[in-house]
């Protein structure tokens, strides 16, 4: 395994967490909630495109159908659960979602049971190169594919439609949307329903590297959090470079440092996140509210 | 243009009640003055009326009954400019100004208004892209009225406008209502502190005293009724 294979690699595994934080930031920047749910639900959806292929759906009709189906799902979880809880004590919300953390993952192991399942990829198997210099498997570049379209479809939508304006226009001030005439519930069920669905997307991508199971999402969760964080929240870009930057780092940590290992690599996200909340707060890439008083 | 009618209109916050049977009428394409001493629900009045905050009895307008949810409020043509003025700081001023736009479907005719806005207004032009929350009080008052016009609304609800600006800035912005209202054809109902200003370029005003309307009138009559003065508008 060369550096060049190591690093697209991480890119690849990063491209997954960014996929997930970039759900979290959805979430966070229309309803001001961190949705810890957000893995689980991708979880479900997963199980969800295992069951459609299992029946004989071909591979990616299947993650479609798993992807429609979470933004409904995610619109309704918004509206007759999260909706009471918006604008309310932040705790409260973060308790909501860890209970629906556990309920959906009590719920997976209840219709698909814990035994470990087999997700298809949606790439073919190979890749490009050989020789000295290794392979780069069709998986990792179209991993690394998907989250790009998912960045610039979701940046064309939020920067160059009306529906992106009224979204940023009633994640900023609902109160003033709603005077403007903005129907600020469909939109946030929207918001919350658009994350299910790149969190789905997340959940397929990440399957076939792992297998199928209830717990598949919560490392995925971890880094997603670490990368959200270092992004500030609140920034598309500074989030997928921040989980890019910790799927390298965790991959050449694991690879060359010899005490961090397989094992531990998990920790390196961590102690970045650490770090970042001491040095800087507001993130990486985040922005400070300009306020006046 | 619209007519707006409160009729035995009871609202408050949880068990707090804040008006009692407050009836007003707001003429076609009138300047209507709300005035009364701080908590007498001057604020509450428009936040019912925006479904803001709820509220019994009945708001009409046209005669017809309005809708409770503050959107469709709002997609009737009730502008509702709040304390505050309620600009996006976060998002910059033309964004402000076409999210005020969104719902309609006359996009040309949009963009016209925006352009007449832009004349009228020409900091928000020059200021396009910066954001809103670098703008001076002054200037986000000037959004937060541009960007309810950009909805073409029939009614205008403007609560303060004057709240932290300067003396002359505030005249200025007063003395252009007339001319808003006759350009954009509004009916406009203003609450507002200074009341000597307010009166001097309203047709009508009601005043509020403890959730309770106790008087109405043209803006001559009350500004001329010395008891008024006394009592309700300090000097």
């Amino acid at each position: 395994m060369n550096l060049l294979q190591q690093v697209l690699d991480g890119l690849s595994s990063g491209s997954v967490y960014a996929t997930l934080a970039l759900a979290l930031v959805l979430v966070h920047r229309s309803t001001g909630i961190v949705n810890f749910a957000q893995g689980q639900m991708a979880v479900i959806s997963t199980y969800v495109a295992w069951t459609l292929y299992d029946a004989g759906v071909p591979v990616w009709g299947a993650i479609g159908a798993a992807i429609v189906l979470s933004l409904v799902v995610g619109a309704l979880v918004e509206r007759f659960l999260i909706r009471r809880f918006e604008g309310g004590e932040p705790l409260a919300a973060i308790v909501v979602t860890v209970g629906l953390l556990i309920s959906v993952n009590g719920l997976v192991s209840l219709i698909w049971g814990t035994v470990l399942k087999q997700f298809p990829s949606a790439f073919p198997p190979g890749g490009v190169g050989s020789g000295s210099g290794g392979t780069i498997g069709y998986g990792t570049l179209g991993t690394i594919g998907a989250l790009l379209v998912v960045v610039l479809a979701l940046n064309w939508l939020f920067r160059h439609t009306r529906l992106g304006l009224a979204f940023r226009a009633v994640a900023a001030n609902p109160e003033s949307s709603a005077l403007l005439g903005l129907p600020v519930g469909r939109l946030l069920m929207l918001g919350w329903g658009l994350a299910a669905a790149v969190g789905a997307l997340a959940g397929c991508l990440v399957a076939p590297k792992l297998y199928l199971a209830p717990e598949m999402m919560d490392s995925v969760l971890t880094y997603a959090l670490a990368a959200a964080v270092l992004g500030g929240l609140n920034s598309a870009l500074g989030t997928v470079l921040a989980a890019w930057f910790i799927g390298v780092v965790e991959n050449l940590a694991g690879t060359y440092v010899s005490f961090v290992g397989g094992d531990m690599k998990i920790a390196v996200p961590l102690v970045l996140m650490v770090l970042i909340l001491l040095l800087k707060p507001e993130g990486v890439f985040g922005h400070k509210e300009v306020r006046r008083v | 243009m619209s007519t707006l009618e409160l009729r035995g209109v009871h609202a408050g916050y949880g068990k707090a009640q804040v008006l009692h049977d407050v009836s007003l009428h707001v003429g076609d394409g009138s300047i209507t003055t709300l005035l009364g001493a701080n908590g007498a629900g001057k604020t509450t009045t428009l936040r019912a009326i925006s479904g803001l905050v709820r509220s019994t009895g009945e708001i009409l307008i046209d005669g017809r009954p309005i809708p409770s949810a503050p959107d469709a409020v709002a997609r009737l043509g009730v502008a509702h400019v709040p304390q505050g003025r309620g600009t996006i700081g976060q998002l910059s001023v033309d964004d402000n100004l076409k999210a005020g736009a969104l719902l309609r479907r006359d996009r040309v005719q949009a963009r016209a208004d925006l352009r007449r806005l832009r004349e009228l207004f020409p900091v928000l032009g020059e200021r396009a892209q910066s954001q809103a929350a670098g703008l001076s009080g002054g200037e986000q008052q000037m959004l937060a009225i541009a960007r309810a016009l950009m909805g073409r609304p029939s009614i205008l609800l403007l609560d303060e406008p004057s709240l932290g600006l300067a003396p002359l800035i505030t005249k200025e912005l007063f003395v252009l209502l007339p001319r808003l209202r006759d350009e954009w054809g509004l009916t406009v109902l203003v609450v507002e502190q200074n009341a000597d200003l307010a009166l001097s370029v309203g047709d009508h005003a009601v005043v509020l005293e403890s959730g309770r309307v106790v008087l109405t009138g043209t803006a001559r009559e009350i500004s001329g009724h010395d008891e008024v003065r006394r009592a309700y508008l300090g000097n």
